[in-house]
């Protein structure tokens, strides 16, 4: 087993609504290691988001602890998360999030333009296979080709950390494949830790691990002995 | 380029009318900044290098007659620097070609050169020589109006004699960059001339010979203006001064100091409500943004970028819109003050102009509009910044609406669905609602406040022309002489009514509030000068008392019955108590009036008259004005016809001009109010709108409701603007009247429907072309796009 990534530690985040309070993770302890793909199961409202967020620095644990290797990154004021999400940390939305005003390729540029040591926008974008794609701007592109550049974007900074939440709810299967494939071949030629929200249960069989959610806390661990290639996962 | 500035380049592309409409109102604010500013420190520099260069006078005084000994112990005075003495007196002039009399006032220049003070320029030809007699130079207007060349001659009644000029130089002075004649109220160079001739030659002309009527001092630096005015009034007293008097009081200097003051309030006044207004569309737009960008701003925190990039991301976008403000204000600006100036060049006769606007007017109104904009946008650029980005990658949540009175109501009035949405809208957002209706107003007030102008010049001119001054002209006398001049008067051609009046030039006071000003003495009865009280009946003021005017009135602090001391500056120069008996509302200079068979009592004088009202049979204006040329001791002619025609016309045609620049203002503010207003509100409603459509609205009525907002809100705005409007009118009367004018304040239900004409006229066009994007709308796209 190689190192931990991230370690979190009694993690539990309350959102307080009006007199509401929901408990979106109620203790989770986790352990998420170097290079491995992981897919996070669970219905809506499990928390697992949440999760994802804080991992990624986007937000604030209400009680517990998260370590990024040795780094705490649990009361780290925002800039330090700031810096900590521009070195190392991509993201990829269901809703891939791009900039409707720029192109393809200038959308991962607005990455490479603050990161450390990111590889040319174009590499990235041939990297999803989008070559020859690279000026079109998003309102000329189909969903699965957005996602792509969206992950384009992630992997542009060279990240030690993928995070995808729900990076296929928004395609058909064909595209969705398309996307699956990316990350897989991503996470295997880089060795970039990779995580994965999903509903759908069948991508959990391309994981090396699956993390199941269940009201804030998780479930159940399971290992992969035997993955599947994306191609092969039945939609 | 970066990536980021790519997309604020394009942000801004995209939105190019929302900016554009928002910085055409901020390029109105940079660009009256920048005229009035430009013009105030155009004028103020050039009449100050003016003055300097050709050493214009502090103190200036007029004498009956005094002794040229006189001149070495006024320059002995402590603080005096230089002294110029001279003779100065009017004369009608005959002017071949020019069927009109002339009026000249002829200066007397040294026979050792050029005046030590008020310097004239010479601007073509050659001074007079020292020892001619009929050798002059004019002023430079004069001799373009008149199309004289070097050479040509014109006559001039001087001391009963008709004596023929030659003229060998034109020039400008100082001391007439106004130029204006006796009675007149506007400049006339055609009917009024400077003339400078050798001295002998006019002592000679004006039986001045080894004495002088008029002084001109100027002061060493940190000298006392006050005390030295004393001090030559203690001199000249015995010698029929009329008291010495600083610049302050020198009519031509006075003009120019009101249109100085006027454009430093115009300085102050609009330009902050037009940055305002651009700071509350600037606000209410990138609020918008930031509300539409909310996941890009997510994203943006999400890839690394700091709360500083966003926030300074956003602060550009801002930026951008103030740079396009400030290039067009810039633009307009510069062309504005160009106009500017020459319509001053009209009016003020100045040898040059220093019209450089300094780089530091062109920064401070690029800096204010920068501010504004950054200002403006600074909220909402916070606001970006400091969203969480987890938050912002979300949905917002939908705006809180909370059941109230209002609804109830709502609910009682059995409102349609659709006016319901407006009316809460209205009610969400009320700062919203309430600064759009300012906005709106404000558009409005522009366009009311500088109407009254032309309402207040009719009244000015109908009750200074047809009420109060209804003879046809003025002859004016050189000097007061006896009532026998009445029948001379009538026995001239084309005169049907004469009437004597005498002015006698005094200092009323009362405590410590005192005014220079001149008391008209009217036989009772007078018909063609008349005194008009507010209820719009000619008076004859009692003996014993005086009529003030009420600017002059509320400056000496007194009212009807109050006592009031008067210093008669001429003749004894006596000082006698008067009671103020009546006050009127006169447009034209602080008048006083009196009884003048009670003046010739109290200054016990033979009944006489300084000035002689006529009224004329136009056939033979002719034969008058070539009478009139012969007439000895008649110093000028007014001719209330020319006199009112060319007040008129010269107001009228810039006041048709401001009320237009009033108009495009008020319209850009408006479309600047609504389109944006409108855009905002189609992008937060568009999938309402889209909904609707589906659910079988038609587009009528689902444009109803985005057109019903920015109508409703413009109506509601009208009452309001004409509130503000009357204010600024009142505010803009205040500034427009000196001592030289008093503006009246009239505010005639016209100009009202004007302005809301014009403003809800545009308002509708702005909004209607926001609608035209709704029809455009594919209604299943709208559904999908995340908000």
């Amino acid at each position: 087993m190689s190192e931990p990534i991230f370690r979190t530690q009694g993690v539990t985040k309350v959102y307080q609504t009006g007199a509401v309070k929901v408990f979106a993770l109620a203790g989770v302890d986790l352990e998420l290691f170097a290079g491995e793909m992981t897919v996070l199961l669970g219905p809506s409202g499990s928390g697992k988001s949440t999760l994802l967020n804080i991992l990624g620095g986007l937000d604030h644990a209400t009680s517990g602890r998260v370590w990024f290797r040795n780094t705490e990154l649990t009361d780290m004021p925002d800039r330090g998360l700031t810096r900590y999400r521009r070195d190392h940390v991509g993201f990829v939305f269901q809703f891939y999030n791009l900039v409707p005003s720029l192109t393809a390729r200038e959308n991962v540029q607005l990455v490479t333009d603050v990161s450390p040591n990111p590889m040319p926008a174009e590499e990235a974008l041939a990297q999803v296979g989008l070559a020859d794609r690279m000026d079109h701007f998003p309102s000329e592109m189909s969903g699965g080709e957005q996602q792509r550049v969206a992950i384009a974007r992630a992997i542009a900074k060279r990240p030690e950390i993928l995070l995808c939440d729900e990076p296929t709810g928004a395609l058909d299967s064909t595209t969705g494949v398309q996307v699956l494939e990316v990350l897989q071949d991503i996470n295997e030629r880089f060795g970039t830790t990779t995580v994965i929200i999903t509903h759908n249960a069948e991508i959990q069989r391309m994981a090396h691990r699956v993390i199941q959610f269940q009201d804030g806390k998780i479930s159940n661990v399971s290992t992969n002995d035997e993955r599947l290639a994306p191609a092969e996962i039945v939609w | 380029m970066q990536a980021l500035d790519r997309k604020l380049l394009r942000d801004f592309k995209r939105l190019w009318r929302q900016a554009l409409a928002i910085a055409m109102v901020l390029a109105c604010g940079v660009s009256i900044l920048l005229t009035a500013l430009g013009m105030y420190t155009a004028l103020s520099d050039t009449r100050a290098t003016y003055y300097e260069r050709n050493r214009f006078a502090d103190i200036f005084v007029t004498v009956q007659r005094a002794p040229e000994r006189l001149i070495g112990e006024l320059a002995e005075i402590e603080g005096v620097w230089a002294v110029e003495a001279r003779t100065v007196g009017d004369t009608v002039l005959d002017v071949p070609g020019n069927a009109r009399s002339v009026t000249g006032r002829i200066l007397s220049l040294p026979i050792d050169g050029e005046p030590r003070l008020n310097v004239p320029i010479l601007k073509t030809g050659r001074l007079p020589a020292p020892t001619s007699t009929n050798e002059v130079m004019v002023n430079a207007n004069f001799a373009i109006a008149n199309d004289f060349i070097l050479g040509d001659h014109f006559f001039a009644n001087l001391n009963g004699q008709k004596r023929q000029l030659t003229i060998t130089g034109t020039a400008q002075s100082p001391e007439f960059i106004y130029t204006i004649g006796p009675g007149a109220l506007m400049p006339d160079n055609e009917t009024y001339g400077i003339i400078w001739m050798p001295q002998p030659a006019v002592a000679a002309a004006f039986d001045m010979t080894g004495a002088f009527n008029d002084v001109s001092l100027k002061l060493t630096t940190g000298a006392l203006r006050a005390d030295v005015i004393d001090a030559v009034d203690r001199l000249l007293d015995p010698y029929g001064s009329l008291g010495a008097y600083g610049r302050d009081l020198h009519l031509s200097d006075s003009f120019i100091d009101a249109e100085i003051k006027q454009l430093r309030n115009m300085a102050s006044i609009l330009p902050p409500i037009f940055f305002g207004i651009s700071a509350f569309l600037v606000s209410m737009v990138m609020g918008r943004i930031i509300a539409l960008e909310r996941s890009q701003i997510g994203l943006l925190k999400a890839v690394g970028y700091s709360d500083l990039e966003i926030c300074l991301h956003y602060l550009m976008l801002a930026g951008l819109i103030a740079v396009v403000g400030i290039g067009i204000g810039w633009f307009a600006g510069s062309w504005l003050a160009r106009l500017l100036a020459w319509q001053y060049a009209q009016y003020f006769d100045f040898p040059f102009l220093i019209f450089r606007t300094s780089l530091w007017v062109y920064a401070a109104s690029g800096v204010a509009a920068l501010l504004t904009t950054t200002l403006g946008a600074a909220q909402a650029a916070i606001k970006a910044a400091r969203l969480a980005p987890a938050i912002a990658m979300q949905p917002p949540a939908p705006p809180q609406f909370k059941r109230s009175l209002i609804d109830q109501t709502m609910a009682a009035m059995r409102l349609s669905q659709p006016t319901i949405m407006i009316l809460r809208s209205l009610i969400r957002w009320p700062v919203r609602s309430a600064l759009t209706m300012l906005g709106l107003a404000l558009a409005v007030s522009t366009i009311v406040s500088p109407s009254f102008f032309d309402y207040a010049l009719d009244k000015i001119v109908d009750s200074a022309f047809y009420e109060s001054n209804r003879q046809d002209a003025m002859l004016v006398m050189a000097h007061d002489m006896p009532q026998s001049v009445l029948s001379t008067a009538a026995a001239l051609p084309a005169v049907l009514q004469t009437e004597g009046q005498q002015f006698h030039p005094v200092i009323l006071r009362n405590g410590i509030h005192e005014k220079r000003t001149s008391i008209q003495a009217s036989q009772p009865g007078a018909d063609l000068s008349r005194v008009i009280n507010s209820d719009g009946m000619a008076v004859d003021v009692p003996p014993g008392g005086v009529v003030l005017t009420e600017r002059l009135a509320a400056h000496l602090e007194v009212g009807i019955g109050d006592a009031v001391d008067a210093e008669f500056l001429g003749g004894r120069q006596e000082t006698n108590t008067l009671t103020v008996t009546g006050t009127i509302a006169q447009y034209f200079g602080l008048g006083a009036y009196m009884d003048l068979n009670y003046v010739n009592g109290l200054l016990r004088q033979s009944p006489r008259i300084s000035l002689v009202n006529v009224s004329l049979d136009d056939a033979e204006l002719l034969a008058l004005h070539a009478e009139l040329k012969d007439i000895p001791n008649l110093v000028g002619i007014v001719m209330m016809t020319d006199t009112r025609r060319s007040f008129s016309e010269t107001i009228e045609q810039s006041i048709g001009v401001m009320n237009l620049v009033y108009i495009i203002i008020g319209l850009l503010i408006t479309i600047g109010v609504t389109y944006n207003g409108a855009r905002i509100q189609l992008s937060e409603r568009s999938r309402e709108l889209a909904s609707l459509r589906i659910l079988g609205f038609t587009r009528a009525e689902v444009s109803y409701i985005l057109i019903g907002e920015t109508l409703l809100l413009a109506l509601l705005a009208q009452p309001l603007g004409w509130w503000i409007g009357a204010q600024i009118a009142k505010a803009m009367a205040n500034s427009f009247s000196s001592d030289l004018y008093n503006m009246p304040v009239v505010l005639h239900p016209a100009i009202f429907a004007k302005a809301s004409f014009f403003v809800l006229l545009a308002s509708f066009s702005s909004v209607m072309l926001v609608r035209r994007r709704l029809d455009k709308q594919n209604l299943v796209s709208v559904m999908k796009v995340r908000e």
